[in-house]
C-alpha cells in the first residue's frame, strides 16, 4: 500500500545528512531537559501538579472561557470566536481592512499555522511576515516549520547561510551564526517599525485577571506585541488556566522539558491596551479563539486529555519515529506524537489516520509529557476507533473508516478460537506441524527481514514439557 | 461572529464533565534561602546566560552605573526622570553620557527610539533567585519599549525584593490584589535564539546584552 505519507517517509529516510540534524538535535534537547530535572520525585511532584492545572481547567472550560472573556473586555482586550479556522482568517482579515493594513508581522504562532493564516492572507494581497529567526528562515524557503519550538531545525548552518545570500544578495555569503542573526536583526527591525498589525500566539490565558501570557527567548513576541498600534492575538480555546497561581508552576515546567532552560528569556504577560497615560503598546489589542474541533475533542472523556497539551515539545524531542522521519514527514501542523494524537482528531481519520500507525508505543512520549497526557493510550483508543464497529459510541471523526471485513473476520474468528481451549490448542498444534510450508518471502516483511519461522512446540507444549502446570 | 460563541458553548456546555481535585494549588518550588544565597544563586543564573551582574549599593551604585556606562562606551542612555534612580542620575549629568528621557509617546519619536538610543535604564519590581529573573511593570515613566528596543538595557534591583521563586513575588508584591499592568514582564537574560543549527547566537530581537545592578542597603550586609 503506497500512500503520500509513506512515500515521504520513505524520502525522508533517504536523507541521511537531515536525519543525522535530527538526531544531534534532538539527543541535545533531551540531554538538556534531563539536566533541568535532576531529582524524579521532584519532576514527578511537578508533572503531577502541571496535570492537576490543566485538567482543572478543562473540566471547568466553558465557565473559565466566559469568565475570561468578561475579564478580558474589562481590561479593553476585544474577544472574537471562530468555530473554524476559516472564521478565524475572516477575523483577522476584517480587523486588518478596518485598519487598512496591507502588512503583518508575526511572532511564533502554531494556531496561526493551524489556520494557514500567511497563505490566506497573501492571496488577498496581505504580506504576512514571521519574525522567529526560525520561522523567517523557513518562510524565506517557502517551508513549513519541521518542529513546533524549533521551527527550522532540519537545516544545516551551510543551508542557512546559502539561503540568505540567495534572498540578500546586497549581504554578503557568511556561515558565522552571529553575523547571521545580526543580518535578521536588521531587516526585520525595519519591518516592526512599520508594521501596522502585530501576531502573537499565547501560551496560557488567565481567566481570573484576563492576561495572555506569552514564552519567548528572542524579543520578537515583545515586538509584535508592543510595536504595532494593534495586536492580534490567536489562540485555541483549551489554553485557558483558571487563576494566575497557576502559571508559576506551569511556567516552571514549560521551558524545562522543552528545550531544557530553567526558563525562557521572556515571559510577557499582557492584560490590555496602552492605557490613556501610557507612551507604547498597541491601542488596540484582540484574542481571537479558535474552536476548530477542539470542542469535538472535548466531548469524550478519555481523548479530553489531548487538550491538556501546554506544546512544549518534548514527546517530539523524545520520539524514535520523529527523530528518524523528522517533522515534514508527517503533513501536518502538528508532528510528532502530539501531532499524531491530535491532527487524526481535529482532522478526521480519513485524512490523518494512518498517523496513529506511525509509533512503536514504545511510551517515551507519555513518561516525558509535562501534563501527563496518555499519548499511547490514546494512540491505541484511536487505532480502536478507526477499525470499530459501534461507531455510535464514539464522535471521532471516521470514526470505522479504516475497517476491513477480512481482517475484522480474521479477528473473530481468533476471539471465538481463544476462549475454546480445544479448538485454540488443535489450531496450535495444526500450525506448528505445518510450520515448513510457510514460504521464505512473505512480500513486503521480507525484504528487509528473514521470514519469521515458527517453533516446532507450541508454548503451551513446552511449558507442559517443563513441568509448568498453568492450569 | 456571534453564532460561533453560541455554537461553542452549546457543544461545551453539552459535555458530562469529570471535577478534578486541585488541592496542592501551592508552588512545589519552596527554598529556605537566605538573602546572601538569593543574590548568589540570582548571579549565577544571569551570568549563565550571559548578562553581566553588578553588586552595589545604596551609596555607591550611582558610581557602579556610571562605571558601566563608560565601559560600555555609551553616547546617551534612555531612562524616566521620575524614578528613584532615574531622578539621581539625572541629578548628576556631568557623570553620565547624554541622558535622553522617555517624555512622548512612541509615535512622537519612533525614529530616534529605534536607531539613536545605546541603551535604556530601568527600574524593576522584583527579581527571582531560582530562575535568574528580573520583574517589570510597564508604567507611564517606564514604558515597554524602554526595556525592549535599545541594544543594552542595564536594569536597577533592589535586593530587598529578590524572591526565592515566582510563585513567592506573585503572593508577597500581591500582583493579585494591585491588579495586574497592560504589560508584567519576566527578563531572564538578553535575548538569543538557537533557532540556526541549534548554535546559541545573542541578541535577536531585543537587547544584545542585560545588565544588571543589584543595589542592597549596605554592601556588606
Amino acid at each position: 500500500m503506497t500512500t503520500e505519507f509513506r512515500i515521504d517517509v520513505e524520502k525522508a529516510l533517504g536523507k541521511t545528512e537531515v536525519r543525522a540534524h535530527f538526531r544531534k538535535a534532538m539527543d541535545t534537547l533531551m540531554t538538556n531537559r534531563r539536566h533541568q530535572f535532576p531529582d524524579d520525585a521532584a519532576l514527578q511532584a511537578l508533572r503531577h501538579q502541571a496535570q492537576a492545572i490543566r485538567a482543572n481547567a478543562l473540566s471547568k472550560l466553558p465557565e473559565l472561557l466566559e469568565q475570561l472573556e468578561t475579564n478580558l473586555t474589562k481590561n479593553g482586550i476585544q474577544v472574537h470566536w471562530a468555530e473554524t479556522t476559516d472564521e478565524a482568517n475572516q477575523i483577522v482579515l476584517g480587523i486588518m481592512q478596518k485598519h487598512n493594513a496591507k502588512s503583518i508581522i508575526k511572532g511564533k504562532s502554531m494556531v496561526s499555522e493551524e489556520m494557514g493564516l500567511n497563505h490566506f492572507l497573501e492571496e488577498r494581497g496581505i504580506e504576512a511576515l514571521e519574525s522567529d529567526l526560525g520561522e523567517f528562515i523557513i518562510q524565506l524557503d517557502g517551508e513549513t516549520p519541521s518542529h513546533i519550538i524549533m521551527p527550522a531545525i532540519h537545516k544545516s548552518k551551510e543551508q542557512i547561510s546559502q539561503l540568505f545570500h540567495d534572498k540578500f544578495p546586497d549581504i554578503p555569503y557568511t556561515d558565522d551564526v552571529d553575523e547571521l542573526t545580526a543580518s535578521a536583526r536588521r531587516i526585520l527591525r525595519d519591518k516592526f517599525y512599520a508594521a501596522p498589525v502585530g501576531l502573537s500566539g499565547v501560551n496560557f490565558a488567565v481567566a481570573e485577571t484576563g492576561t495572555l501570557c506569552l514564552v519567548e527567548n528572542e524579543g520578537n513576541g515583545r515586538m509584535s506585541t508592543t510595536i504595532p498600534p494593534v495586536h492580534i492575538a490567536v489562540t485555541g480555546i483549551e489554553k485557558v488556566v483558571e487563576k494566575l497561581s497557576d502559571i508559576p508552576p506551569l511556567l516552571s515546567i514549560l521551558p524545562r522539558s522543552a528545550t531544557g532552560q530553567p526558563i525562557t528569556t521572556y515571559f510577557n504577560m499582557i492584560s490590555g491596551p496602552r492605557k490613556a497615560d501610557e507612551k507604547d503598546g498597541p491601542t488596540e489589542v484582540h484574542l481571537v479563539l479558535l474552536d476548530n474541533g477542539r470542542s469535538t475533542i472535548y466531548s469524550d472523556p478519555e481523548l479530553l486529555a489531548t487538550l491538556r497539551c501546554i506544546r512544549c515539545g518534548a514527546c517530539i524531542n523524545h520520539c524514535p519515529v520523529y527523530v528518524r522521519i523528522g517533522g515534514h514527514s508527517y503533513g501536518t501542523v502538528y508532528p510528532g506524537p502530539i501531532g499524531t494524537i491530535l491532527e487524526p482528531q481535529k482532522e478526521g481519520l480519513k485524512v490523518h489516520g494512518e498517523l496513529i500507525q506511525a509509533s512503536s508505543l514504545c511510551g517515551a512520549c507519555g513518561e516525558v509529557c509535562p501534563v501527563r497526557i496518555p499519548i499511547p493510550d490514546i494512540i491505541n483508543r484511536l487505532r480502536y476507533d478507526s477499525v470499530r464497529k459501534d461507531t455510535e459510541h464514539t464522535n471521532t471523526r471516521d470514526a470505522g473508516s479504516k475497517r476491513k471485513p477480512l481482517e475484522a473476520a480474521i479477528w473473530q474468528g481468533w476471539a471465538w478460537s481463544a476462549a475454546r481451549p480445544s479448538v485454540y490448542n488443535l489450531g496450535g498444534n495444526i500450525a506448528t506441524q505445518l510450520r515448513g510450508l510457510v514460504p521464505n518471502k512473505v512480500g513486503a516483511w521480507t525484504r528487509v527481514r528473514s521470514a519469521p519461522k515458527l517453533a516446532d512446540k507450541t508454548l503451551h507444549q513446552q511449558l507442559k514439557a517443563l513441568g509448568v502446570d498453568h492450569e | 461572529m456571534s453564532n460561533a460563541r453560541a455554537a461553542i458553548f452549546q457543544r461545551l456546555n453539552a459535555v458530562e464533565r469529570p471535577t478534578v481535585d486541585l488541592s496542592q494549588r501551592e508552588s512545589l518550588s519552596v527554598f529556605a534561602w537566605d538573602k546572601a544565597e538569593r543574590i548568589r544563586r540570582f548571579t549565577e543564573r544571569m551570568q549563565m546566560v550571559r548578562a553581566e551582574v553588578y553588586h552595589s549599593d545604596r551609596e555607591h551604585w550611582l558610581d557602579t552605573v556610571a562605571e558601566i556606562c563608560q565601559a560600555k562606551g555609551l553616547n546617551n542612555l534612555l531612562l524616566s526622570a521620575h524614578t528613584e534612580w532615574g531622578q539621581a542620575i539625572s541629578q548628576n549629568t556631568e557623570r553620565f553620557p547624554t541622558l535622553k528621557h522617555y517624555e512622548h509617546s512612541i509615535e512622537n519619536w519612533k525614529e530616534e527610539l529605534f536607531y539613536d538610543v545605546d541603551a535604556g535604564l530601568t527600574s524593576t519590581l522584583g527579581g527571582v533567585a531560582e530562575t535568574g529573573t528580573l520583574i517589570l511593570w510597564s508604567n507611564p515613566d517606564e514604558p515597554r519599549t524602554l526595556s525592549l528596543v535599545p541594544p543594552i538595557h542595564i536594569a536597577i534591583l533592589d535586593t530587598e525584593q529578590l524572591f526565592s521563586t515566582f510563585a513567592e513575588a506573585v503572593n508577597t508584591q500581591g500582583w493579585l490584589e494591585q491588579g495586574l499592568p497592560t504589560n508584567a514582564l519576566l527578563i531572564s537574560g538578553p535575548s538569543r535564539s538557537a533557532d540556526i543549527a541549534q548554535v546559541l547566537a545573542y541578541g535577536v530581537h531585543g537587547p544584545k546584552e542585560l545588565v544588571v545592578v543589584l543595589v542592597s542597603e549596605m554592601l556588606d550586609e
